[in-house]
């Protein structure tokens, strides 16, 4: 793995294997002392042309917690304002020797072109880009739901997967690189996948995603899924009339108190509910489901530090030389070898 | 005792069998309560991956001797992968998980566990790896093989074997825990040369 980019083309191997390393950084995360040397005098650039919050965070604290240094390059108050190609500005991080690339950017496919550009050496990590793909989202996503799963079943996350389960992601999936991410990844992982949401909200071409689509979200809701994920409604992509008014898409759309205690009377005891955030409180989910035992919003920002270093262990750490670095996955095949003993 | 070659140019040689292991981790239980003067205090961390099972095989002899000690409570398994220095030099590792047992390493007398004691470079990590768990009393290190070649200062307490190697040989060690051979667990050191 070079670069993490989608989650489209990551095999179901790679993702297992980075969900298993995220689990002992998730360790590593209840120690007194919540750092790992093993990216010591390596550079993480954060480079974020949207707003975020949780992401740049989640990243920072991941690459830190990994002993990288961190270079923060938020695109207000930088050359780019000033109208500096992405180009150039990759060549002033290839100049800087930065080891890995995190970025975010409005165009999709823009972490694409940076890795495939030539222009820098970096790894590349996509941390979303316009309405393409949102892979370590997704990730932690499947991390939260893969230990909810496990934890039923009485297994140990680590090693498990998705199979048998029933997630339905509901809202604005137009827009939302976080839906796409996930629809390929909880795939790959043997999850089904249900998405619901307004006519004027879903894509075209949806009919060949490996989903089941509905238009209604109480018909969706009876499926019985063992997950709800609620998107947010992305008001600052909005440049049409999607629907008539946020009142009324909150009463279709909105995981409101009612459907809140319709799971409840639908004996759905283990159903969960994920928000990728920031959430719309009110809007697309109410404060009483957000704040419910039933919700993993927490748990997912709680995740996203540790699926982050994991991925920025596998990206960084290993012999930069050797093209066949995930093949040999076999720790023994690397203890034996007698110079690493 | 030289084996057929399973491959061509490599010749294996039994160097301990399991009642050989066996035997030497028996004397490194007792060289342990030994050295610590009964079980007081004790931690025994395996180093992943046949570091563990040993650790876990120490843990019981010296339950049988000390019947005060329960194993599972003082048995650990502490992975060292995000110490190494060699990161950057080999494949992709992932990291195992280190388990700590429930009392903690703070004053303790760890024991650390490896199978094969070679360039010291492991336990070099495994002590970095240690500074950040807590701040054991003492630390120990036992080992079931240490083959020289040493590139650090760094001397095991408790040896289950010396073996004189060239550094073109590999040492192997099967521990039934962990290695099926031919469908079934076996327990043995052997060194392969590829002559």
């Amino acid at each position: 793995m070079k670069h993490l980019l989608s989650t489209q083309d990551l095999s179901a191997r790679n993702a297992l294997r980075l969900l298993d390393v995220a689990e002992e950084m998730a360790a590593v995360g209840e120690r007194e002392i919540k750092k790992l040397p093993a990216l010591r005098g390596r550079t993480v650039v954060n480079l974020f042309y949207e707003d975020s919050t949780r992401t740049r965070i989640s990243f920072e604290a991941a690459a830190k917690r990994l002993s990288a240094d961190v270079i923060n390059f938020a695109v207000k108050g930088s050359s780019v304002s000033k109208g500096e190609s992405l180009k150039d500005t990759a060549q002033t991080l290839e100049a800087m020797s930065a080891d890995a690339v995190v970025i975010r950017h409005p165009a999709s496919g823009a972490p694409a072109r940076l890795a495939a550009s030539g222009w820098i050496d970096a790894a590349v990590v996509n941390a979303g880009d316009g309405t393409h793909e949102h892979p370590t989202q997704a990730l932690l996503d499947a991390f939260t739901l893969r230990r909810h799963w496990a934890g039923l079943g009485g297994m140990p996350s680590a090693g498990s997967t998705l199979a048998g389960m029933k997630v339905l992601i509901v809202g604005d999936v137009l827009h939302s690189r976080v839906a796409r991410s996930n629809v390929w990844l909880l795939t790959t992982l043997g999850a089904e996948v249900l998405l619901a949401g307004p006519p004027t909200l879903l894509p075209v071409g949806i009919a060949s995603w490996p989903c089941t689509v509905f238009y209604d979200l109480d018909d969706a809701l009876a499926q019985r899924p063992d997950a709800v994920m609620m998107l947010r409604l992305q008001a600052e992509r909005m440049n049409a009339a999607f629907f008539p008014s946020t009142r009324e898409y909150s009463r279709r759309w909105g995981f409101d108190d009612g459907r809140l205690a319709l799971l409840d009377t639908m004996g759905l005891d283990d159903t969960v509910i994920m928000h990728p955030g920031p959430m719309n409180r009110g809007l697309e989910i109410s404060s009483a489901a957000a704040d419910s035992p039933r919700s993993t919003v927490l748990a997912q920002v709680r995740n996203g530090v540790s699926v982050r270093m994991a991925a920025l262990y596998l990206l960084l750490s290993g012999d930069p030389h050797d093209e066949h670095d995930d093949e040999t996955d076999d720790p023994t095949a690397l203890i034996l070898e007698g110079r690493t003993l | 005792m030289t084996m057929p070659a399973s491959e061509s140019g490599i010749t294996k040689r039994v160097v301990l069998a399991a009642a050989d292991i066996d035997r030497a981790l028996t004397r490194i239980a007792h060289e342990i309560l030994e050295a610590n003067k009964g079980s007081r205090d004790l931690v025994l961390l395996g180093i992943p991956r046949r570091g563990f099972p040993l650790a876990q095989r120490l843990a019981q002899k010296i339950a049988s001797v000390d019947s005060s000690v329960d194993p599972d409570l003082i048995t650990g398994q502490l992975d060292v992968t995000m110490y190494r220095d060699d990161l950057r030099r080999n494949p992709t590792r992932s990291p195992l998980a280190t388990q700590l047992p429930p009392s903690g390493i703070d004053d303790k007398v760890v024991v650390l566990v490896d199978d094969v004691l070679y360039s010291g470079r492991t336990i070099r990590a495994a002590l970095d790896a240690l500074a950040d768990l807590g701040r054991p009393r003492a630390v120990r290190l036992a080992v079931l093989v240490d083959r020289g070649h040493r590139e650090l200062p760094i001397r095991a307490d408790h040896v289950g074997k010396n073996l004189p190697t060239s550094s073109r040989e590999r040492v192997r060690v099967h521990l039934a825990e962990i290695d099926l051979i031919g469908g079934s667990a076996v327990n043995e050191v052997v060194i392969e040369d590829r002559a």
